[in-house]
């Protein structure tokens, strides 16, 4: 096995970045070094963004818009600063389009409930990728529920990408939405989301993209993109969980209504009638996850002190190695073979079930998913059950993929 | 690697591999489907019962190789019990799983071969798997005629 340190890629220097996730410092049980595959689910935090988080709550917490003290308003700022920094990130062109969630699941649940029901009608159709996570399948299997609206799928080939003859073929004149993911979450394939919002604007039809699993790995710019609904989830980002973002274009969420009704959202309330507040807060019914929202600005604020270009450049040389590894190894196969891919592998190893290779990781210290990823589509398309899932963050290293391939070992030599 | 194989002893490797008393019992008169949906573990549990005596049990499905092993070797006990004894040994074999205290060697005798998943009390996560099967019998022997989920 190669060694570690020697082959870590040049210019990114990856100790310095380890030493910012504090986590990485910790020990498992039975005396287990921590190697961190899992940043697909939910990503460790660097110190910065948990210092950002204990400094509100030590010294500038009060609830926002609505104090006329000198703490309403510090905290007000830390958290429309944190809005522009979203913002930024995305490159959107208003601090107004960006409306702050619970997470991606209710910024599309958003996007169903409000724009959904508001513009489809029975029979419009909303086309989905076969590689969807579920939580952009329901939201718009419960609008069917309600509106009696058709789903139509975009299947993948074998190597997990999209196939573009199949997803052209499924605009018709009743095309009402495309809603698509940037990056999968199980099989790791990067979409031509480029093309797929050129193609769908050609065929007047709108665009969400969930990029949740997209963010944490490639650049975003909506405005270039031309997106019409962007979210992502904050806890992915490096950011912490209970924050997430829908990006949508000022003439589409102006025209909405709202989604949730309570304080913050209205302009003025009698009992005869309420008038809206303004964009963002339209959408931002009662107290938001204030310290969240700053978090997560603290995490955009970190990235932006890394070098993208170099971090890309590691973690594919990282899962070229990965797979190189994994490929020799017998009887372990990987689902998700797209030329475009982020840094996740998804395995299976003959004999093992992945709820038993997950345990036996966990028993040497290596965190993974194991399951189905909440993309049953996905598995049943493999005819797979689940998978084990390896997925990579910015700290990850060759130390983590030469663990992984020693207690890969392990699992074969006691299911051998 | 001495602990990973408490868990996963020989026993239940072998069970889990080549599961006993696998496929379906045209002439059951108790049926129960069990699954674990965070691991996809599915089975079905088909169960003869004359009276309140086990008579046959088989079972079907797919999943990790503690659920397989687990249900394997119930199969393998539960023939010729009694409806009561069957629950009962369920309720041992949970304590074997779920007590803080090491079990005893009176318990681990009563249990028999079902002694070999008290590994698995050090594996909180794995307990659902392993009861995956003992929890689609109980829902057989009541009738409920709904999906049991262990979750």
């Amino acid at each position: 096995m190669s060694s570690a340190a020697s082959i870590n890629t040049p210019s990114f220097d990856i100790e310095a970045i380890r030493k910012d996730f504090p986590i990485l410092a910790e020990t498992m049980p039975g005396g287990k070094k921590l190697t961190f595959l899992d940043s697909a689910a939910s990503a460790q935090k660097p110190q910065a963004v948990i210092d950002a988080m204990a400094n509100v709550y030590g010294h500038e917490y009060a609830n926002i818009h609505r104090g006329v003290y000198y703490l309403s308003q510090i905290a007000t700022d830390h958290f429309e600063a944190a809005r522009r920094k979203v913002q930024g990130f995305l490159g959107a062109a208003h601090d107004r389009e960006i409306i702050f969630t619970r997470n991606a699941t209710e910024a599309i649940n958003l996007v169903a409930a409000s724009w959904g029901r508001a513009n489809l009608k029975e029979g419009d159709q909303v086309i989905l990728s076969e590689m969807e996570h579920h939580a952009n399948i329901v939201p718009w299997q419960l609008l069917r529920e309600q509106t009696g609206i058709e789903l139509v799928v975009a299947p993948i080939d074998d190597d997990g990408a999209l196939i573009w003859e199949e997803f052209e073929n499924c605009f018709t004149d009743r095309t009402k939405l495309v809603a698509m993911t940037h990056v999968s979450n199980a099989l790791g394939t990067v979409t031509p989301i480029a093309d797929i919002i050129r193609t769908a604007h050609d065929h007047g039809t709108l665009v969400l993209v969930d990029g949740s699993q997209a963010v944490p790995h490639i650049d975003v710019d909506v405005v270039a993109l031309d997106a019409d609904f962007y979210v992502f989830t904050g806890h992915k980002l490096y950011g912490p969980s209970g924050i997430g973002v829908l990006y949508g274009k000022e003439a589409l969420l102006e025209a909405m209504p709202p989604y949730q009704g309570g304080g913050e959202m209205i302009a003025t309330v009698t009992f005869e009638k309420t008038t809206y507040a303004e964009l963002p807060h339209k959408f931002e019914a009662g107290t938001p996850n204030i310290v969240g929202a700053i978090g997560l600005g603290a995490a955009i604020d970190y990235l932006a002190t890394i070098d993208r270009a170099a971090a890309d450049a590691h973690e594919q040389a990282l899962l070229a190695y990965t797979n190189e590894q994994l490929a020799g190894l017998n009887s372990v196969r990987i689902y998700g073979t797209a030329p475009q891919k982020v840094g996740l592998v998804s395995f299976a190893i003959d004999g093992a079930h992945p709820h038993d290779v997950g345990t036996i990781l966990d028993h040497e210290g290596i965190a993974v998913r194991a399951g189905h990823h909440c993309a049953q589509p996905v598995m049943d398309r493999f005819g797979v059950p689940a998978t084990t899932r390896a997925s990579f963050g910015l700290h990850s290293d060759y130390d983590d993929v030469d663990t992984l391939v020693s207690g890969i070992k392990l699992v074969q030599e006691i299911f051998g | 690697m001495s602990d990973l194989r408490e868990l996963y002893q020989e026993v239940i490797l072998d069970h889990g591999k080549n599961p006993r008393n696998f496929g379906p019992l045209p002439e059951a008169n108790r049926e129960a489907h069990g699954h674990n949906p965070l691991c996809g573990d599915k089975i079905a549990l088909h169960v003869v019962l004359d009276g309140d005596l086990v008579q046959d049990v088989k079972f079907e499905g797919a999943g990790c190789a503690i659920s397989m092993a687990s249900a394997s070797l119930m199969t393998t006990i539960l023939k010729g019990k009694t409806e009561a004894e069957a629950r009962a040994l369920f309720e041992q074999f949970h304590d074997l799983l779920t007590s803080n205290e090491e079990a005893s060697l009176d318990q681990l005798e009563a249990l028999d071969k079902l002694a070999v998943f008290s590994g698995v009390r050090d594996y909180p996560l794995r307990v659902k798997c392993a009861t995956l099967g003992w929890h689609t019998l109980n829902a057989a022997l009541d009738e409920t005629g709904e999906t049991v989920v262990t979750e």
